[in-house]
């Protein structure tokens, strides 16, 4: 079985979640037997090796003059025959046009009207643009390679996967790893919707990461239920071992948020516990690792508050150091509005820290030894953090019983619930 | 006889390493000693060096007529000592003309005026000592830091044995009044205010080098010309500005080094003023009027107030945290914290977490390490939080081991009161808890 998989990050080049999930949803459908071709929007050529055929889309060439691109062609008046600037081509691509120019390379008539196209990868300004391009390519890489079925993550893909699927007739398959609601609240992008929504309904199954996301799928897109099914999410075994050896220099509990700083992620009902927290104990720190566009909002928040000496940032945390935070972590909240699943927990559970999670995240269907609580409800977020570093059998229980819990939350499982989907396809 | 009383501030602050959440607790150096050693030593070289020589020249040159006056923070003092001793040695040669006062303010440059009476007193005290040990002179005259003064800062100050201040001259607090004369306190008309003619200082300062104002380039001739012209009632100009103006602010190819060289000549040659100090002037003048200070005024940017330093909540709640440890501070002998202390305090570190320049494409003064004043916030923050640990530890410990005996008897309360707060907060988790059940 071979699949044609579309993605929009791999590691290391991850912003999000959603590297971090393609990566081990590939590894274990790997180990299940199933052959991938994966492709992203420029390869930096620093991705771990390994058996998945790492397609880079900014190698593909496309033919502009090809009738299938003649849609495309026609929302893209940019693409020019004697412009020597590929649209948001790197500078070292244009320098490297600018000198074949310049050493009178002169291109054979058919040659200009094949492009290859650069990708800036990342979530940048002209997405919107470059998820357009990305179908363009699908649609090359779709007639020079032998597969199956589509399998396409996320909405910046699903253009891509309709576009392969109707080149080559093959069946698709979405994951739904967010929806738009999740990140924008009611204030959903039409366009990023509107794409969501015209890739489910092109999908022959669509995957969702939760029950949470499964029935926003349903219920706020209108796609027929049995067409969602649900697999969620793994945690990635833990790689180092470092927890025991970290050296502790603060005495105080350490309760810590770590993610991106946005709305979805509910930093403000963090802080707002806190100093509920605060207020009765002394003997507690509180740390908001990560950055995004509500940061200067919360710095705010926490010096009107006058809790600063006891509430820190730490800014964007990379590798090491998120592993680094988890092993001085007494406390681990999550308190997403809206969290389709939610690794981190598990990632947390995995170095041993009680995790306090909010009953609006996927993840809360999954486990069992965490504290569950409405993101909204600032006071049993209190009630359950003051817990947490008062009654010790608690934290107590929670570590012993939550390392196996997120141990047995394996990603080959999900694996084997993603190959099922696609059997349901195959001959 | 009308004076020019031109004064420079001498001050550098010292610039935090990048101090990150991870090691608080643990790691206790602060300062970033290569940042620090490399800015002095370029100011010393560009700015300091050259601006003290051209001076100690032009005072042999036009004898006592010729009179300056300094203020320099104890943090810059500290930093030249270490870094660049040369500099101090210069000074050391200008106070032996007679011919330059030495000027007294916060040891640290801080903000204590507005925060702690008893931590701006110790810090003016040891500012003093600094000043006679170095240069031989006890001040006579007051600066405080940033020029921030009010009526009560004012009865402080005089408390401390000074009658003369130097001050910002901003429109909202002269209006119809002239800067160009001597005035004193409302609340207390011993205490003589020199106030700064911003006009004509920032001439020099800020706009010396600026090819678009429509009066560039600035000559002594046209200065001075501009002195005449303000008329028989004026009584003192108040040139006060940051001494590195010359060579840092305003570059050597500027020509700001001919402007200072050429300008005593010209004031001699061609106008009826001559020089004068803050004390000199404050003994021979008598008070146009009383001035009434509310709030405090400083030198900063269009508002003149101290919003570049406590105009946000960041600042706010940096500088409440800062004080808030100075009851613990005031026991401790241990020279690290003390020095920490004192270098924690220095008004930049919260000029750094202003968000003022957001809206105003203002240029910004001093070298700004951080790149918004979020970063500068968590920064400051980090090390500050570390600090508290030191202090309450040190405190712990010394109260610890100089009487058990004592000890004993007072941990019982605390002990005590601490046991109420939990068994309190144990009820109260209760309650929710149960109350949830109920539901």
């Amino acid at each position: 079985m071979k699949v044609l998989m579309f993605g929009w990050e791999f590691p290391p080049h991850i912003s999000g979640g959603l590297g971090t999930a393609s990566y081990g949803l590939t590894k274990a459908l790997l180990k299940c037997g199933v052959d991938l071709i994966f492709v992203v929007p420029k390869a930096f050529g620093d991705e771990e090796p390994g058996a998945i055929r790492l397609v880079n889309a900014s190698e593909i060439s496309i033919d502009v003059q090809d009738e299938v691109f003649g849609e495309y062609v026609k929302k893209m008046p940019y693409i020019e025959i004697d412009s020597k600037l590929v649209p948001y081509s790197t500078d070292d691509e244009y320098y490297r046009i600018l000198e074949s120019t310049e050493k009178g390379i002169t291109r054979e008539p058919g040659e200009i009207y094949s492009r290859k196209f650069a990708f800036a990868g990342g979530y940048g300004k002209n997405l919107m643009e470059e998820v357009q391009r990305y179908a363009m390519i699908a649609v090359e890489v779709a007639r020079m390679y032998d597969f199956d079925l589509i399998h396409a993550h996320d909405w910046l893909t699903y253009m891509a996967g309709k576009e392969a699927k109707r080149i080559s007739g093959k069946p698709l398959v979405v994951h739904m790893h967010a929806t738009e609601f999740d990140r924008s609240g009611e204030n959903v992008n039409p366009q990023v919707y509107n794409l969501e929504q015209k890739g489910m309904e092109a999908a022959d199954k669509v995957i969702a990461v939760s029950h949470l996301t499964r029935n926003i799928v349903i219920s706020r897109y209108g796609i027929h239920p049995d067409k969602v099914v649900t697999v969620h999410n793994g945690v990635e075994p833990s790689q180092v071992e470092m927890d025991q050896n970290t050296p502790r220099h603060l005495q105080e509990k350490i309760v810590t948020f770590l993610g991106r700083i946005t709305y979805q992620k509910g930093p403000e009902y963090f802080i707002e516990a806190a100093h509920k927290v605060l207020q009765r104990n002394d003997n507690v720190r509180f740390v908001m690792a990560g950055s995004g566009d509500m940061l200067p909002k919360m710095i705010r928040r926490v010096a009107k508050l006058g809790i600063a000496n006891k509430f820190h940032f730490t800014g964007f945390l990379k590798g090491n150091d998120v592993d680094k935070m988890f092993a001085m972590s007494d406390v681990y909240v999550m308190p997403s509005v809206s969290e389709p699943f939610g690794i981190s927990p598990l990632e947390a559970m995995r170095s041993n820290v009680p995790v306090i999670i909010s009953k609006q995240s996927g993840v809360a269907e999954v486990l069992k030894y965490a504290i569950k609580v409405d993101f909204w409800d600032i006071d049993a977020m209190a009630d359950a953090i003051h817990a947490l570093i008062h009654y010790e059998a608690l934290p107590a229980t929670f570590k012993k019983y939550g390392k196996e819990e997120v141990d047995s939350i394996k990603w080959d499982q999900a694996g084997v619930k993603v190959k099922e989907v696609y059997e349901q396809f195959m001959p | 006889m009308k004076s020019i009383c031109f004064y420079f501030q001498v001050h550098q602050p010292l610039q935090l390493k990048t101090y990150r959440f991870f090691d608080i607790g643990h790691q206790h150096e602060y300062f970033d000693e290569y940042a620090n050693r490399f800015i002095m030593q370029q100011l010393a070289e560009k700015s300091y060096l050259p601006t003290n020589e051209l001076l100690l020249k032009l005072m042999g040159e036009h004898g006592k007529k010729f009179r300056v006056s300094f203020s320099i923070s104890g943090i810059a003092i500290d930093q030249m000592e270490k870094y660049a001793p040369e500099v101090l040695d210069s000074f050391k040669k200008l106070a032996q003309t007679g011919q330059v006062e030495f000027l007294a303010e916060t040891y640290s440059h801080s903000l204590a005026s507005l925060k702690s009476k008893e931590e701006f007193a110790r810090q003016v005290k040891k500012h003093e000592k600094k000043i006679k040990e170095l240069f031989g002179q006890k001040p006579k005259a007051f600066r405080n830091t940033e020029l921030i003064y009010n009526d009560e800062i004012g009865n402080y100050i005089f408390e401390l044995g000074y009658s003369t201040i130097i001050t910002e001259g901003p429109k909202h607090i002269l209006g119809w009044k002239s800067p160009n004369l001597l005035y004193c306190s409302a609340a207390n008309p011993k205490v003589k205010l020199l106030m700064k003619n911003f006009q004509l200082s920032d001439d020099i300062a800020f706009r010396f080098s600026v090819k678009e104002w429509s009066e560039w380039p600035l000559t002594t001739e046209k200065f001075v010309g501009w002195l005449n012209a303000l008329g028989s009632k004026v009584e003192v100009i108040n040139l006060f500005m940051n001494y590195h103006t010359f060579g840092e602010t305003q570059k050597a190819d500027t020509g700001i080094f001919e402007f200072l060289r050429t300008l005593p000549k010209m004031v001699f040659g061609k106008s009826s003023f001559g020089f004068g100090t803050p004390s000199e002037i404050s003994s021979v003048l008598q008070p146009a009027s009383p001035l009434h200070v509310p709030f405090p005024i400083s030198w900063a940017d269009e508002e003149r107030d101290i919003t570049a330093w406590l105009g946000n909540e960041m600042q706010n709640e940096a500088v409440n945290k800062l004080y808030d440890l100075e009851k613990y501070v005031a026991t401790c002998k241990d020279e690290s914290i003390l020095s920490d202390w004192q270098n924690l305090q220095v008004s930049d570190h919260f000029y750094y977490m202003s968000t003022k320049w957001f809206s105003d494409g203002q240029v910004k003064r001093n070298m700004n390490p951080y790149s918004s004043p979020y970063d500068a916030f968590i920064n400051y923050m980090n090390v500050l939080s570390d600090f508290e640990i030191r202090v309450k530890k040190y405190c712990a410990e010394a109260a610890a081991v100089s009487s058990p005996a004592r000890k004993k008897a007072t941990k019982k309360p605390v002990e005590a009161k601490l046991a109420g707060k939990g068994t309190a907060a144990k009820a109260k988790t209760k309650r929710t808890a149960s109350s949830k059940t109920r539901k």
